[in-house]
């Protein structure tokens, strides 16, 4: 794309997936690629968090120790206060969610490693498996009074019908939004920033003249890492409290 | 006018329309800050209790924006 108007670097190149193992069953490419070896790291970084945490000991407890504490107490709060003490039982995939896409999030913002979660299929897949989890223990649980959750109580019988369908269509496209959420942020973020970064780079190009402007474009970079060090956080939070939430339908349907 | 050349004008033009959408997300979120704020400096002590929601409103408003910036961004490097 290094057109003559166009940026001087592909934005969208960092996103390009190519194969790290090169792995081939019966004629299907199943190679591992740089997103799977970086979700593969978030999964043993997390693995190892909370391992080391859990370790124990004697004495005073360790800044590890502290900090698996800390993400306990706050996934567990969030548990509660979105699905109530009955949706406790989801708290090991609750916590599983959170630290997985936080710690995806973080490993693509060092420079060189790839976010997972800027790939749609990564989320899109995070977000069937809530929303099949959803579905499956909400009949489970309570059979056809699941379907409740289409039918507010209190509404006119006129209007209903239409409730109902609006009810449906917005349960429906809840995996939709909830992956294209996490999927745009990172996504966003990382091309802003390599946008800004090819600022710095045409700056420097045009000339003397130009070269000492290249300064603002690299400020702005600084600026907009610490607004994507809030949007990892954030994005993780709500990945998981809406994660929650939907969890809370499938627990307590029809309010 | 070429053709391929009316169709990079478009997606120009389609990449800006696209990014007002942004401009949108913050009015809402500016409505957001601006009435818990409002709601804050009446009654301090609930502050605490509503952060949560608040940085919620916030992820989930602020993402409308994002999605509206995606399509701006798909139009320029994708399309």
């Amino acid at each position: 794309m290094a057109t003559e108007s166009g940026p001087a670097v592909d934005p969208i190149h960092q996103f390009a997936l190519h194969p790290v193992v090169p792995i081939n069953v019966a004629g299907i490419d199943v190679s591992l690629t740089n997103c799977g070896l970086f979700m593969l790291l978030a999964v043993a970084l997390s693995c190892l968090l909370v391992a080391i945490g859990a370790r124990g000991g004697p004495g005073v407890p360790g800044r590890m120790q502290a900090m698996a504490e800390m993400g306990y107490e706050f996934v567990a709060g969030m548990v509660r206060s979105a699905a109530g003490e009955a949706g406790m039982r989801f708290f090991p995939f609750a916590f599983s969610i959170f630290f997985f896409v936080l710690l995806a999030n973080l490993i693509g913002f060092v420079p060189y490693a790839m976010a997972a979660t800027s790939q749609i299929v990564i989320t899109a897949a995070l977000a069937l498996i809530v929303f099949f989890t959803v579905v499956i223990v909400g009949v489970r649980e309570h059979g056809v009074h699941f379907f409740k959750l289409f039918v507010p109580p209190g509404v006119p019988i006129y209007i209903l019908p239409l409730v109902v369908a609006i009810e449906i269509v917005s349960f429906l496209t809840r995996p939709v939004s909830h992956s294209v959420r996490l999927f745009a942020n990172m996504l966003a973020g990382h091309i802003t920033l390599n946008v800004f970064g090819s600022f710095v780079i045409m700056l420097l190009g045009a000339g003397a003249v130009f070269k000492g402007l290249a300064v603002m474009p690299f400020l702005g970079i600084i600026a907009l890492e610490a607004l994507e060090l809030l949007v990892i956080f954030l994005q993780a939070y709500v990945f998981a409290m809406l994660t929650c939430m939907y969890l809370n339908d499938a627990l307590h349907p029809g309010h | 006018m070429e053709p391929h050349e009316l169709a990079l004008a478009a997606k120009y033009v389609g990449a800006g329309l696209a990014a007002i959408g942004t401009g949108a997300a913050g009015i809402g979120v500016g409505t957001l800050f601006g009435q818990f704020l409002n709601g804050a400096l009446r009654n301090p002590s609930a502050v605490e209790g509503q952060f949560g929601r608040l940085i919620f409103g916030f992820a989930v408003t602020e993402a409308l924006g994002i999605f509206a910036l995606l399509i701006s961004f798909l139009l320029l490097f994708a399309v």
